[in-house]
């Protein structure tokens, strides 16, 4: 392109303006900014930190202590240990719907439209988004461990598993931020995405076992419940916190390997709700 | 020359979607340093062209330079110098207005101290100060287009995108905005606004492409498209249905087109010519010495409205026929073409293609004779892109109206 089209009075001076210490910082900058906004609207706003934060709390007391006394785990393990892991994958699965509601607010509001007319990466707007929501996940999950002492609940592996187990239900949150970007930019209609959001949690957490082991579950389910990525996540915690009853003999491939199931679950699923996620950003409005 | 100087060429670009087209190829050209009103009913396609022209969405044809860059392959290129203000304020209602324009100083990369100091500045600006440190969902309609618009001015852009800048605000607040966007265009900032008030045009544009329906059918500088669409009217509303008749009669005076009558709302109406305040005076002499009883007289300036009933003879108050599915044509009517083409300067783009059936109205107006075309060149013609063919006339029969 030869054209240049720099009017007499209004030189470049955008273009000549460069982004303090390169391009990766840039970024960086870029992400953390957005970040902040979200934050900001936490602060302004805490709904969103209510909710993810109350939903496994109102999980913890309804099934772990009122149920406490009907529910029977074999190999010794005290219910509220064994629901632990259960209730705390609660945050990133609660968090899918209201973070797609944000995404699809966003693009609704134009804000979407503005950010992509600016010279920044589109990765930015949406890795500032998963790393605010990844902030209150990490607050939620204190504040559901918390709690989790309080009615009883122990790791019996020392520190460093204790906090290992932590490690990857923070991974299980981030990787969730990324599902509800991908809902949030595939579906635009606010009361479909706070349905299939409901859905997500309802279905995952209950096809798992979350709340009681798979031998518990009806034969023709426990296939389902074995593969669910939900349930290697909660064994694999559970294993670092010394909260697992055991493999019962029918386990299958899942149970037996609940670590690499993990790993290898959770990094498709994010791959491809980043990939999905992305795309959906870029073609936000008709691409 | 020609190419340096303009900030915004598109080339007959277009836009599908899968069950429609929204654009059929519009062609414009922008100067550098002047303001393109773009004016259009519902529809037409002006939000599209504008995301188009901001990188936002792909064309599915034709191309688009912006600032020197082409939109779809140098789409960052011509970020860093554009300015995007989308139909529907794009603030964040949780921010403040202050932290609104911070964020984006921030990602536009002026530091932390350079973004607050440009906020402050554009607060000042766009006299938002005193509210700056109240979140932006509290702010009213016309305070929240002025923050939009402070947003969008962050970088400095070389090339500012509006998309009806105005509709919806109070004249108060469209007369700031108004200030704002003169400002700006003072500075050598080249703007493209889309609005749906020819006014709005008129009082900002340098010049004015009318789409409709996906196609430019018209560009000119305001004054030409005025002109064309004709002068104000005179309207007159007798007491009587049987006083209609003499009011014509007295209307007649004026010589021009014929008056129209509309038995329903018991009012006749003519069009004034250029020096109205003559044919003001004329009329109401005769209405007087005629002794017409008359219950109403007023005075109507040419709108949106005309300019379509002009150009397309159909009603930019209308839903727009779905131009995917061309309606069938229950009569080829080049309409009001005519009168547009005899206007120096305002080039009639050749077959404005609106289908006008049946039902669709069809301007009542003086159903004058066959009128001769001059030639009419355009003075910017340089600056014309190659299809809004330079100084290109038509010549139209104007057919008898129903
Ligand atoms: N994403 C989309 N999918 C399908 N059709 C679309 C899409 N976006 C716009 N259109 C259609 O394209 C046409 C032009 O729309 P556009 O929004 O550009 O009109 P406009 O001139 O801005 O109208 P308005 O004055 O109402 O804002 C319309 O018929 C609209 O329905
Ligand atoms: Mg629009």
């Amino acid at each position: 392109m030869t054209a240049t089209a720099t009017a007499p009075t209004a030189p470049s001076r955008a273009a000549a303006r460069p982004g303090p210490g390169g391009p990766v910082r840039g970024h960086l900058g870029d992400t953390f900014a957005l970040a902040g906004r979200h934050l900001t609207h936490l602060r302004r706003s805490p709904g969103r930190l209510v909710l993810v934060t109350m939903n496994p709390l109102v999980m913890l007391i309804a099934v772990g202590y009122l149920f406490r006394g009907s529910m029977h785990i074999p190999g010794g393990v005290a219910y509220e240990d064994f629901i632990m892991a259960g209730i705390a994958i609660q945050v990133g699965l609660t968090g899918v719907g209201p973070t797609a509601i944000g995404v699809a607010l966003d693009l609704r509001h134009g804000l979407v439209d503005r950010f992509r007319s600016l010279p920044i990466s589109p990765s930015s707007v949406l890795l500032g988004r998963t790393l605010s929501d990844l902030v209150v996940g990490a607050v939620s999950l204190t504040a559901v461990s918390l709690v989790g002492l309080g009615v009883g609940w122990r790791p019996h592996e020392g520190v460093l598993r204790t906090a290992a187990g932590f490690g990857v239900l923070l991974a299980f949150v981030y990787v969730m931020t990324w599902v509800g970007i991908l809902l949030g930019t595939t579906q635009r209609n606010i009361e479909a995405i706070d349905g299939t959001g409901a859905l997500v949690l309802v279905i995952l957490s209950f096809l798992s076992n979350a709340y009681v082991p798979v031998s518990g579950l009806p034969g023709w389910l426990r296939p389902v419940a074995e593969w669910n990525p939900v349930t290697s996540v909660v064994t694999t915690c559970r294993r670092l916190w010394g909260n697992d009853p055991g493999v019962a003999a029918s386990g299958g491939f899942p149970a037996h390997h609940p670590g690499l199931v993990t790993a290898v679950t959770l990094t498709a699923l994010l791959l491809a709700a980043v990939w999905g996620g992305v795309r959906g950003f870029r073609r936000a409005g008709g691409h | 020359m020609a190419a340096s100087d303009t900030a915004i060429l598109a080339e007959g670009l277009g836009k599908s979607y899968r069950s429609h087209t929204a654009l059929h190829g519009i062609d414009l050209a922008v100067p550098a340093g002047t303001v393109l009103g773009v004016l259009g009913p519902n529809g037409a396609g002006k939000t599209t062209t504008v995301r188009i022209l901001a990188t936002l969405v792909r064309p599915t044809g034709g191309r688009a330079i912006v600032a020197g860059y082409d939109v779809v392959r140098e789409g960052r290129e011509v970020r860093r110098r554009i300015g995007l203000a989308g139909q529907y304020a794009a603030v964040d209602e949780l921010l403040t207005g202050r932290e609104n324009l911070v964020l984006l100083a921030r990602l536009l990369r002026f530091g932390r101290r350079g973004a607050a100091r440009r906020a402050a500045e554009l607060l000042d600006r766009f006299e938002l100060t005193e509210a700056a440190d109240r979140p932006a969902g509290t702010y009213s309609g016309g305070m929240r287009r002025r923050l939009d618009l402070a947003t969008c001015v962050i970088g400095d852009p070389e090339v500012l995108f509006l998309d009806e800048p105005t509709t919806g605000l109070d004249p108060a607040s469209r007369n700031v905005l108004w200030d704002v966007v003169r400002d700006l265009a003072a500075g050598g900032v080249t703007i493209l606004l889309t609005t749906q008030y020819l006014e709005e045009a008129d009082q900002l544009a340098d010049r004015v492409a009318v789409i409709d329906a996906g196609r430019v059918i018209a560009e000119g500088t305001p004054d030409s498209l005025k002109r064309q669409v004709g002068s104000d009217r005179l309207e007159v509303t007798v007491a009587g249905p049987e006083d209609l008749a003499d009011a014509v009669a007295a209307l007649a005076v004026l010589g021009g087109p014929a008056p129209v009558t509309d038995e329903a709302a018991r009012r006749v109406s003519v069009q004034l010519g250029p020096d109205g305040l003559d044919d003001l005076a004329r009329a109401a002499q005769a209405l007087r010495d005629k002794g017409v009883p008359t219950v109403d007289i007023d005075l109507r300036k040419p709108t949106l409205d005309d300019v379509f009933f002009d150009l397309t003879g159909t009603n930019a108050k209308q839903p727009p026929q779905d131009p995917a599915e061309p309606v069938p044509v229950a009569e080829e009517r080049p309409a009001r073409a005519a009168r547009a083409a005899r206007e120096e300067s305002l080039t009639v783009v050749e077959e404005p293609l609106v289908p006008v059936v049946e039902e669709a109205l069809v301007p009542a107006a003086e159903g004058g004779p066959v009128r001769a075309v001059e030639e009419a060149p355009a003075p910017a013609a340089e600056a014309e892109p190659p299809a809004v063919a330079g100084p290109q006339s038509l010549t139209v029969t104007k057919e008898e109206s129903q």
